[in-house]
């Protein structure tokens, strides 16, 4: 048996090296100002308008994405495990094959598709409808996240239903259950789970990104992920990236403890 | 019927909406003009100047490269590290576990900072190093999730049989418990390598001036304005992923549905 827990060491001295000391420097800086005293100015930095609004634009835009993602994906999921696929690796294949194409040349791909006298526009004015001006707006974000972070949330949900008996279904209905009643007594609770993670999986890194509105933004729109990357990157002023990522954080663990509650087995993994 | 045909056509819409980019950038690698905004006509000359563009390639070798070492050395740590955390104590277990989420919960820019933070106190040179370091830390969660589920079902008995017929415990492990787990270790190492293949941000941070995956040459193009030769490359892969793919996928399948007839 010991020789068994020997077995992990390798693998703990990595995580406590490349995991726990990285994050707790992220929170030392984000603490400290640049002569390694204690401060909370680079918390507190988030109040200011140009980074709450920053803030404020990321919370609105990714919470979008998340429900649009939400909406999409569920009936996706329904149909899917409907179909009766006999290989659930094919579908799970058919959401991860585009993640083999780079996810910039993806992204950027949409400009292309979107522009004034992209395809898009060609093919609405061909067919006399009025033309989607998006590209550079909020708007465009919001494709950019939808498009990115669906299969994450396909995934999870169409793992959450096929895991549903087929019986516990039959058992509703014999019972007198209408097909509105199966799926809010028995389908929707069951894949809470699988719903949970999705939202996770998509809601994470919509607030976080730097690049989807950089590229699909112009230079128009700054979200906070954009105004923490220039903080390390152009500004090399860590202390304050570090404290902005630190308010970054909090949502994300908010995020991990509701995962947390809703779904203890970790049924709903992408997986 | 009906319903059957609004599904179907649902479906074909979420995959048009998917894959519309990817179509686009395979048609723009046949594009004769240098711009992406206007169809100059059909050429094939982006394809042969790839063979020509050493910093292309040598993007491409770098991406590869970190992709293999990254996912095949998180694979080796994650199975092992599997095998320990089993056997740890409920509460130890959780605690592992949940350190072992972190990387896959957090937001990919927090943990391409924090190792960043690292890599610069500890006085690391980035480059393709640290590059590694980085990607197989947010590889190896991925791992350890896919091969736990099926550690979990494992018999224990068989291994102890195996154990009490002779095997030493090396022999015993690759003759019953690592076949039994091949295909989660699979998954995990293919989840990897996708994942690793893909990365933009966490490389971003740390990676040092001259070195670049494909990813990060992008970026950089972006202001300039992509090379069409860089369409053509992931054009490449991506159809030799595709071809791989329904190779892999249909050798089973038919199997299975004959043993169905």
């Amino acid at each position: 048996m010991n020789k068994k827990k020997m077995l992990g060491i390798p693998y703990y001295f990595w995580a406590a090296m490349f995991i726990v000391i990285p994050l707790g420097m992220v929170f030392y800086y984000g603490l400290t100002d640049k002569t390694g005293a204690f401060t909370l100015e680079n918390i507190t930095a988030i109040a200011s308008p140009e980074h709450s609004k920053a803030l404020f634009l990321a919370l609105l835009l990714s919470f979008i994405a998340t429900i649009i993602c939400l909406l999409l994906a569920y009936p996706l999921a329904m149909i899917l495990c409907g179909m009766n696929v006999n290989q659930h690796s094919f579908i799970v294949l058919l959401f991860i094959l585009p993640m083999w194409m780079n996810f910039l040349l993806r992204t950027l791909a949409w400009q292309t598709l979107l522009e004034k006298t992209g395809v898009i526009n060609s093919v609405l004015t061909f067919l006399k409808l009025p033309t989607l001006n998006i590209i550079n707006t909020p708007y465009a974000i919001i494709l950019g996240m939808v498009y990115n972070f669906l299969p994450f949330m396909v995934l999870p949900i169409y793992n959450s239903l096929s895991k549903i008996d087929g019986n516990v279904i039959n058992a509703a209905k014999d019972l007198g259950a209408n097909n509105v009643q199966v799926f809010t007594k028995i389908t929707l609770p069951l894949t809470v789970p699988g719903i949970i993670s999705g939202i996770t999986m998509v809601f994470i890194p919509a607030l976080t990104t730097f690049v989807i509105s950089k590229l699909l933004g112009g230079s128009k729109v700054l979200l906070i992920g954009n105004v923490v990357e220039e903080e390390f990157t152009q500004a090399s002023n860590w202390h304050l990236g570090s404290g902005l990522s630190i308010v970054l954080m909090i949502f994300i663990i908010i995020n991990m403890v509701l995962s947390a509650i809703f779904d203890k087995d970790g049924e709903g993994s992408v997986l | 019927m009906i319903t059957n045909a609004a599904k179907k056509f649902y479906v074909f819409l979420i995959f048009i909406f998917l894959y519309a980019p990817i179509g686009t950038l395979i048609v723009l690698s046949f594009n004769a003009s240098k711009t992406r905004a206007k169809w100059g006509g059909f050429t094939i000359k982006w394809y042969l100047k790839l063979f020509e563009n050493e910093a292309i390639l040598q993007a491409l070798f770098n991406t590869m490269l970190i992709a293999l070492i990254a996912s095949v050395v998180a694979t080796i740590i994650g199975t092992i590290a599997c095998i320990a955390i089993m056997n740890l104590k409920k509460r130890t277990r959780t605690l592992i576990i949940g350190i072992t989420n972190i990387p896959m919960l957090n937001a990919d820019i927090v943990t391409g900072i924090s190792l960043m933070l690292l890599f610069i106190s500890l006085g690391f040179k980035f480059g393709l190093g640290t590059i590694l370091l980085s990607h197989i830390t947010f590889c190896i969660p991925y791992v350890i999730l896919s091969v736990m589920p099926r550690m979990k079902q494992l018999n224990p008995n068989t291994y102890e049989a195996a154990l009490d017929l002779g095997a030493g415990p090396v022999y015993g492990f690759f003759k019953v418990v690592f076949p039994e787990l091949l295909p989660g270790i699979l998954s995990g190492f293919l989840m990897a390598f996708t994942m690793s293949l893909d990365d933009f941000i966490i490389t971003h941070f740390t990676k040092g001036a001259g070195v670049d995956t494909l990813s990060t040459k992008i970026y950089t193009e972006v202001k300039k304005g992509i090379k069409p030769e860089m369409y053509a490359l992931s054009t490449l892969i991506f159809l030799t992923v595709l071809i791989l793919l329904l190779l892999v996928n249909r050798n089973p399948g038919d199997k299975k549905s004959e043993v169905k007839r």
